[in-house]
């Protein structure tokens, strides 16, 4: 292969995906997360987690089947990102030290209800006046407790990733709301790009949900609350969208330079060809009336792959099953795709697995990229009353073969966060 | 891609500490050779120190009382402090820089709210059913627009909607580790051509019971007041947190030179590691960090900023590298000044170094009889940031003709 096989139009280095891990409310694992996916079933549920009697939402797409030591976000959240990296690692044929960095990401953490509750009971009956937190310092002053203050610390989740594969140097943390997953595919991307690395592990975790991360969005109105029927509930771009379910989810992508990659023999599942990103001044939830940031944020991730929308096959949607972002997405699309809108499939895999939160942007990558060495386009499920005034194909209940050759996956967040994701087959 | 690589340099600096609002209050401090008092607060968080926010006009930076009230005080000052940059930048109202200035910001979490928190606790005490009890109380008590001012991205959100800083907004986590990946992350971007302007920086709340607790949770807070931060063994004597608001604008110097702006400092390196720290790993992986960052055979021309955190041994450990790996350059004790800001640490100290190598006087020592009197003024500067559980970064930056 020539050198110029290596680099895309602008002179970088292509970026390759050479492995991947995932796990959501449909599963662990790639292949039993495809099979579901494309069967067009629900992973979302009751909660079982806490007791949601009296919530106004009592649905969910929690993952319960990972073994954890300890209820916490933390433990949760680990993991699930470690599952999916020693898949994507084992997909990516890659064995010891990873050696390249680390980009992750994590929920943010607070102390558990059952923590404080703990710190509670330590409380001295001479020491229970003033406020909840003084109480709190009195228990610490006599006793530490190094297990909660790991517990509540924010890089708490990478360092643990990092001891176990051996990445190089500082790992990243990040929060971006729900485009984090994009984002840390994104650092990955820029990473290689820069020439500072062959190789980096772009990892997105969330197994944060509990009572209070529940009730704060169902304050916020941002919830379904549609728990009759659990599996109907996430119903993306329909009339009667109400919002969406609340999930969990991890996954792992280790990206490499193509010439790197192609040098030690390694498979190539498909190239990161473009990011884009633009924030959003309108609102802190709401995005701006006209989609602007968002329409900028699709064509800024078509312009970094050096393609136009007319390349684009498919589109992995956003998708929440809000009635706000679901309007926004399909103006931003339909602004950006024009004529062509109708020709081309969309669909949201958060029909299925509902919305995992700082995972959504990785794991949507994953299944954009099944999509591309399967050809298959998974279903957008529950759409049995479109909404007459987002007139696209969303793929309707059924999978559909297509053979794609690129992607574009859109990731919105809270905070006017936006990211978008362009994914391609390798060049022939 | 080294044939391409751009020299990143600092043109805004936006910083907020119990000092004093903005870089001159800052500069009028500390180069007047003698040291500063310490701004401190024992009383309200008995037995601990904090060193307190300053007297503040949060309209000054954020106009709208509707702005303001969707937050608390720790994006509050974030918001302020990079308003401050902007402003000193000269790109506070150039709405097309903006809208293309890329953006990194290192958050930890909101305020909780400590009256809802103790009502659940106290109903706890009385009741078995805790799960119900929580899910009754969190539904009536919190307040719906609280969870905003606690997501760590909501304060680059509010960045964006203050000072309409748009090209793109990321946030980093991990307590002292995220003010370094912000900047490494921001640097490494403008190094490679991937940006032209950033904005970068943290803030960080000290008076808040919840983040002492964080602390605590190791007996890490210092505990009598008036104790000075350095022992006679070179121990320190534990931390006393400090707020900050620490936000930079960082430029590739022909962006920079194109619009004419003023350049405090070129931001020559970044670097970061962590891992075991034992057995004398974490001073060889500062020896490589600092060789790695081209860190001189410093003389006293050169000033480093140390951000230890105060406590106690692992202070020791970062003053003593500090001492063997430039022998002859004056340290500045960040902490025993400012604080501890977790977060906005590192951040806080490149804008001290930034000021630093700006002045034509020397900075004044931050610690009397402990940090060095500097001869002259510096022509380059170390600045180490050593995360209190994990996480160290070194930055070296350079004095401009």
């Amino acid at each position: 292969m020539s050198k110029a096989a290596y680099t895309d139009h602008l002179g970088r280095p292509l970026v390759a995906v050479t492995g991947m891990g995932v796990v959501s409310s449909l599963g662990q694992g790639i292949e039993d997360n495809w099979a579901a996916l494309t069967a067009g079933r629900s992973g979302i549920h009751p909660i079982t987690r806490f007791p949601s009697d009296g919530l106004s939402t009592r649905i969910c797409g929690t993952v319960d089947f990972i073994d954890i030591p300890a209820a916490n976000a933390v433990e949760r959240s680990y993991a699930f990102a470690r599952e999916t990296t020693i898949e994507a690692l084992a997909q990516a044929g890659l064995s010891g030290d990873f050696g390249g960095p680390l980009f992750l990401a994590a929920p943010p953490i607070e102390p558990e209800w059952n923590a404080r509750f703990e710190l509670g009971d330590r409380v001295k009956p001479d020491d229970m006046d003033g406020n909840a937190y003084e109480q709190f310092l009195a228990v610490l002053r006599e006793h530490a407790d190094p297990a909660f203050h790991e517990a509540i610390l924010f890089g708490a989740i990478s360092e643990r990733l990092a001891d176990r594969f051996g990445t190089r140097g500082l790992p990243v943390t990040l929060s971006t709301a729900c485009a984090s997953g994009a984002t840390a595919i994104q650092l990955g991307v820029e990473a290689i790009r820069q020439g500072r690395t062959d190789r980096a592990l772009s990892v997105a975790t969330d197994g944060s949900v509990s009572a209070e991360a529940l009730i704060r969005f169902s304050l916020l109105s941002a919830l379904s609350t549609s728990n009759d029927r659990p599996e109907k509930a996430s119903r993306p771009f329909t009339k009667d969208r109400d919002g969406f379910v609340i999930a969990e989810g991890a996954a792992t992508l280790v990206l490499e330079s193509l010439e790197a990659a192609l040098a030690r023999g390694a498979r190539v599942l498909g190239i990161l060809s473009g990011c884009g990103e633009k924030a959003d001044d309108f609102h802190r939830t709401r995005s701006s009336p006209g989609g602007a940031p968002a329409i900028a944020t699709i064509r800024a991730a078509l312009e970094d792959a050096g393609l136009s929308a007319d390349d684009i096959g498919y589109v992995n949607a956003h998708g929440t099953s809000t009635p706000e972002n679901d309007k926004m997405e399909y103006l931003a699309l339909s602004t950006v795709f024009g004529e062509r809108m109708a020709e081309v499939p969309v669909s949201s895999n958060k029909s299925m697995i509902g919305h995992t939160l700082t995972a959504a942007g990785a794991v949507e990558a994953v299944f954009s990229l099944m999509t591309i060495a399967t050809g298959v386009l998974p279903p957008t499920i529950n759409y049995d009353n479109p909404d007459p005034t987002i007139p696209l194909d969303v793929v309707p209940n059924v999978k559909r073969n297509a053979t794609v050759t690129s992607v574009l996956s859109n990731s919105f967040g809270f905070g006017g966060q936006n990211a978008c994701l362009v994914m391609s087959a390798e060049p022939a | 891609m080294t044939d391409r690589r751009h020299q990143v340099v600092v043109t805004g600096v936006g910083l907020v500490t119990s000092l004093g609002v903005g870089r001159q209050a800052h500069s009028d401090a500390l180069m007047t050779g003698a040291t500063p008092a310490p701004r401190t607060d024992s009383e309200s968080f008995a037995p601990y120190t904090v060193h307190p926010l300053p007297e503040i006009d949060w309209s000054a930076q954020i106009p709208r009382r509707g702005d303001q009230r969707q937050m608390e005080n720790w994006q509050r000052l974030g918001v302020y402090a990079a308003g401050l940059a902007l402003d000193d930048a000269g790109l506070k109202q150039d709405l097309d820089a903006c809208a293309s200035m890329d953006m990194i910001v290192a958050a930890g979490g909101g305020e909780r709210d400590i009256a809802v928190d103790t009502l659940i606790i106290e109903e706890s005490r009385k009741r078995n059913d805790r799960e119900q009890l929580l899910n009754e109380k969190l539904t009536t008590e919190l307040r719906p627009t609280l969870f905003l001012a606690q997501l760590s991205n909501l304060l680059a959100g509010n960045i964006s909607i203050v000072h309409k800083v748009t090209g793109s907004s990321r946030t980093l986590m991990g307590e002292e580790g995220a003010g370094i990946s912000a900047v490494e992350t921001a640097h490494a971007r403008i190094a490679a051509g991937q940006s032209t302007h950033c904005l970068v920086g943290g803030a960080f709340i000290a008076e808040r019971l919840d983040i002492l607790v964080l602390i605590e949770a190791l007996q890490g807070l210092g505990k009598s007041s008036g104790q000075p931060f350095w022992n006679s063994d070179g121990s320190a004597n534990g931390v006393n947190l400090g707020t900050s608001g620490a936000f930079l604008v960082l430029e590739s110097l022909d962006h920079a030179t194109a619009r004419g702006a003023h350049v405090y400092a070129r931001l020559d390196a970044v670097v970061a590691d962590r891992g075991p720290r034992d057995q004398g790993r974490l001073e060889q992986r500062l020896g490589r960090l600092a060789d790695d960052a081209g860190a001189p055979e410093a003389g006293a021309e050169t000033i480093v900023f140390s951000g230890a955190t105060g406590f106690p041994d692992l202070s020791a450990r970062e003053r003593a590298f500090l001492s063997a790996r430039f022998p002859e350059a004056p340290q500045r004790t960040l902490s025993a000044l400012f604080g501890h800001s977790v977060e906005a640490q590192f951040p806080t100290a490149l804008a001290l170094a930034c000021l630093a190598l700006d002045a034509d006087a020397p900075m004044s020592p931050f610690v009397e009889g402990e940090d060095a009197v500097a001869p002259a003024a510096a022509a380059s500067a170390i600045v180490t940031t050593i995360g209190h559980a994990r996480g160290e970064g070194i930055a070296r930056l350079t004095r401009m003709p």
